[in-house]
């Protein structure tokens, strides 16, 4: 039997990069699988996109994903300059990269911080597992308070959340899952992936080796019994109706569902669970990340949404060519410009 | 004494002194003195003092001198050294007030302006007053020294960009310190201006500007930087020149972020050049540090970007305001482990323009980081320079693929490896991200790589590609710009020198020259050195290495480079903050050699 292929005529495997070198089991790798699944079904033409990372264990990962898009696995906490840049020279370009939480929480806040300030568009993953795995285990930034590892003893440190601080920059899409849930991180990796600003995800994604005991909050039998989603989760295609009878016809009030419009018209449906929760309500999304963090309730789901607003390069005002396809007309002035220059600047 | 001598002008920073400085200078310049403008100023926003200088020269030596005729002495905190340091025959141009507090010599002309009386009888708004009370001495340099008073309002006017009302306010203080000047002060010393035909057809401009509009000719289209002294102008000059590269809807063919560092800055300029950008940063000296970690990957994983480094004295924060030589070595092996940077060494302003577009060809075809090593003394005083060449050669993209020509090579060469050097020079071909082929990606690392990009931990990989990136230096070696040579004197005197010490030294040939001392003379204009500056070092007996630093790092490398014992090249280096002079060479190498 031939293997399945998608709208591209390509199989799944054409989405995957080189075997993983991670810990058999490591929630990195489940990410990357929903990466490259995504990828499949959305039919994304690999050409178009580049993969981006820091350093780390999660920065490894660019190398087992797409392997038919160009890659960068740049410096420890650099990331988002490099993406910053990137997509400056060709704003055609669509953007994936990862991070880890050292990446993103410590050596490189400075940049995690100001990339979405900037307003650069992109998926900026964060795959958080509380742990430093090449160096063997120490803690980082996001390690809970009061947490015990063989490593260090006692972290006496409270945890940065590294969704709060996306929200309070300014993100303009906001998103927590557990790399065990992977229809959720598939269907949220979709609407970061359409949305037209950074898209920040922050994905719990449990160490097997040096964190994984149920007494962390980043460890899989903890994101398995407590995992708490907000809503779920629906892309819907951009030919689809907002159609009130459809809502009756799945027994949803009014109410209870959320519809997001996208860039390219399609939506992000949110069917309500136990939580009122509005991801268009920052005051919300701020609220329901705290509490999280004070009464440790993993919530997942899209945590904040807003109507995307100018990109770097709107902001730039930029011609439409990318910078980087720009022909010797467009880069080199004439030599009547330099002599009018050079006049002016004469005695006279 | 015409056309030959020196001015000083002390005042205290944030005074409003450098619109006065300038139109003196620009005054000069269109009455046509060949005139240098240097100043010398504090690391601070208000109150603290200031000095220019002013050189004009009929022979047209611009560089600074040891020794200033003429001061105008307007800070009352350095008006007795200001005074102390004038040779006998100088001038002293102060205010009334301060002339009651400072030293008095016999041997000198003292000219005294009652500034506050003066700027009584104006009609300046107060809260413009104390910015324009140092046209009171441009006022009565100007009658002194014979600058005609029309000249100073077309100059005021352009300094203004056209509009009459500041230009006629400030011009109206010019004349009444003339008229006053004219009525009250005899004249007794023998220094005066006199219209001459020295600088028709050229420019003045500041390195800054000219290294930014070498950029925009270059094909500049990303900029990231973050501010620091003396590079923020090089990023001003940009901005200021965007629009030439603007289309007909005034849309931007020039990116340009201030980033919320130097590192991110240097991440930008890696990402875009990677992207198939041409990008480029400005820095100084501590952003230079910062961007440490950026260059070794831009080096290892071969990816061109521009970075000017405008220098500031180091260590550390340093002199953030004034002038030195002394990020040559850092910055030429820039990054940890076994990197070397490919480095141009401007030393006047249409090099500056030059380099300024040159560096983007040179980057692109050695895949390669480009460091632009230019100082505070070139970037941001104004110096004069016949007018800039359009560049002679069209724009050079380097190895680059597009997807018909990645599979000409592939059917070529049966595989396409980003490290492969299938030319033997040391440069492999490269792809950008967008390009559609199915075997166009790679994925560019500073992690260790074979030639087809692949991580690699093999020892005989490690080895290969630096065998590679050696060879890579090599052929740089003879396609960046070659040495300056002068080797027609016949001396065995040989002088080595980079940068902006080339009018300093150039000067003090000529003096050694009449002396009967004659020299060769080499400027060298890229690191690493090509060959021939090893030719003219062994073909001298005695070689002296002119530098503005402490150590001598020019002479250091020389040593580092030369596999032969070059016990006869010897270091005169002075690293004082200050542009170099001829006083100082001329000195110190006859000293050496008598």
């Amino acid at each position: 039997m031939p293997p399945r292929v998608n709208q591209l005529g390509l199989s799944r495997n054409e989405y995957k990069g080189r075997p993983s070198t991670l810990c058999p089991g490591c929630g990195h790798d489940s990410i990357s699988n929903q990466i490259i699944s995504i990828a499949y079904e959305m039919g994304i033409e690999q050409h178009k996109f580049i993969k981006v990372s820091g350093i780390g264990c999660s920065s490894k990962t660019p190398a087992y994903f797409l392997g038919g898009s160009h890659g960068f696995n740049a410096l420890h906490g650099r990331m988002p300059s490099v993406v910053t840049g990137a997509l400056l020279a060709n704003k055609d370009l669509s953007c994936v990269a990862v991070s880890g939480d050292g990446d993103s929480g410590s050596i490189g806040m400075g940049q995690f911080k100001h990339v979405i300030r900037r307003n650069v568009p992109f998926v900026y993953i964060i795959e958080n597992n509380g742990v430093y795995g090449l160096t063997k285990g120490q803690f980082s930034a996001t390690a809970d308070e009061g947490q015990f590892l063989k490593y260090y003893g006692l972290n006496e440190m409270p945890p940065i959340d590294l969704a709060l601080e996306a929200v309070i920059s300014g993100a303009s899409f906001v998103a927590r899952s557990f790399s065990g849930d992977a229809k959720q991180v598939r269907a949220l990796l979709q609407a970061a992936i359409l949305h037209q600003g950074t898209a920040v995800l922050d994905i719990i994604s449990p160490c097997v080796t040096f964190n994984n005991a149920e007494t962390s909050t980043k460890s899989f039998p903890y994101g398995r019994d407590n995992e708490v989603p907000l809503h779920e989760i629906q892309i819907l295609a951009p030919d689809y109706v907002h159609a009130q009878e459809e809502i009756e016809v799945d027994n949803y009030e009014a109410g209870d569902i959320i519809d997001v419009e996208m860039h390219d018209g399609s939506f992000i449906r949110l069917k309500k669970l136990d939580n009122d929760h509005d991801p268009r309500n920052r005051r919300m999304a701020i609220d329901v990340l705290e509490q999280s963090l004070r009464e440790q309730i993993f919530s997942t789901g899209l945590i904040y949404y807003e109507e995307p607003h100018p990109t770097l390069a709107d902001t730039e005002d930029l011609v439409s060519t990318p910078l980087a396809r720009l022909d010797e007309a467009s880069l080199r002035p004439s030599k009547e410009a330099l002599d009018s220059v050079m006049r002016g600047l004469m005695a006279g | 004494m015409i056309n030959d001598f020196a001015f000083s002008v002390a005042t205290k920073n944030g005074s409003g002194s450098q619109t006065s400085n300038n139109v003196l200078v620009m005054s000069l310049f269109r009455m046509g003195i060949p005139v240098n403008g240097k100043n010398l100023f504090p690391s601070n926003i208000k109150g603290l003092p200031t000095w220019y200088t002013i050189r004009a020269s009929k022979d047209g030596y611009t560089a600074r001198k040891a020794i200033t005729e003429i001061v105008v002495a307007y800070n009352d905190g350095t008006a007795t050294e200001d005074v102390a340091n004038l040779p006998p025959g100088g001038v002293c141009i102060t205010t009334d007030k301060i002339a009651r507090v400072i030293k008095q010599r016999d041997d000198i002309s003292y000219y005294e302006i009652p500034v506050a009386k003066l700027m009584r009888q104006t009609d300046v708004p107060s809260a413009f007053r104390k910015l324009v009370e140092n046209m009171t001495y441009v006022g009565a340099v100007a009658k002194l020294f014979d600058i005609p008073l029309d000249l100073i309002y077309e100059v005021l006017l352009a300094n203004f960009k056209g509009r009459d009302k500041p230009a006629k306010m400030n011009h109206d203080i010019v004349k009444l310190a003339y008229d006053w000047t004219a009525e009250n002060i005899e004249k007794t010393d023998p220094y005066r201006f006199e219209s001459m035909d020295g600088t028709a057809g050229k420019i003045m401009m500041t390195g800054n500007d000219a290294g930014a509009l070498g950029a925009v000719f270059g094909g500049v289209n990303v900029v990231a930087w973050y501010p620091i002294t003396p590079s923020t102008s090089f990023v001003d000059g940009i901005i200021s020149f965007r629009h030439l590269r603007q289309n007909e809807n005034k849309e931007n063919t020039i990116a340009i972020v201030q980033a919320e560092d130097e590192l991110a800055a240097a991440g930008i300029v890696t990402g875009a050049g990677w992207a198939g950008s041409r990008a480029l940063t400005s820095t100084s000296g501590p952003g230079i540090s910062l961007m440490a970690e950026f260059a070794g990957l831009a080096y290892f994983a071969e990816i061109p970007a521009v970075f000017w480094n405008i220098t500031r004295m180091g260590p550390s924060t340093g002199l953030p305001t004034r002038t030195s030589q002394g990020d040559l070595l850092f910055t030429h092996f820039l990054g940890h482990g076994d990197s070397r940077q490919l480095c141009l060494l401007p030393g006047n302003l249409k090099e500056a323009f030059e380099f300024g577009w040159k560096s983007f060809d040179l980057a692109e075809a050695l895949q390669s980081p480009v460091f632009v090593i230019s100082d505070l003394d070139l970037g941001m005083n104004n110096w004069l320079s016949d007018p800039f060449d359009y560049p002679d050669q069209p724009i050079d993209r380097g190895k680059v693929l597009d997807a018909a020509q990645l599979q000409t090579f592939i059917d070529e060469h049966g595989k396409w490896g980003r490290y492969m050097d299938v030319d033997g020079d040391g440069i492999p071909y490269r792809t950008v991200p967008g390009t559609d082929h199915p075997f166009a990606a790679y994925f560019a690392r500073g992690t260790g790589h074979d030639v087809m990009a692949t991580y690699s931990e093999r020892s005989d990989d490690w080895v290969e590609n630096m065998h590679r990136l050696s060879l890579k230096m090599d052929t740089a070696r003879e396609m960046l710009p070659g040495p300056i040579i002068e080797n027609s004197s016949g001396s065995d005197i040989g002088i080595v020198t980079f940068g902006t010490n080339e009018d300093a030294v150039r000067e003090a040939r000529d003096w050694l020259a009449n002396d009967g001392i004659h020299t060769d003379y080499l400027r060298v204009r890229a690191l690493p050195i090509a060959s021939a500056v090893g030719d003219f070092i062994h073909s001298h007996k005695s070689i002296f290495v002119i530098e503005n630093n402490f150590d001598g790092q020019l002479n250091q490398l020389l040593h580092i480079e030369s596999p032969e014992d070059i016990s006869h090249v010897r270091s005169l280096s002075l690293g004082d903050g200050l542009p170099m002079t001829p006083n100082w060479i001329y000195e110190n190498l006859k000293e050496q050699e008598g």
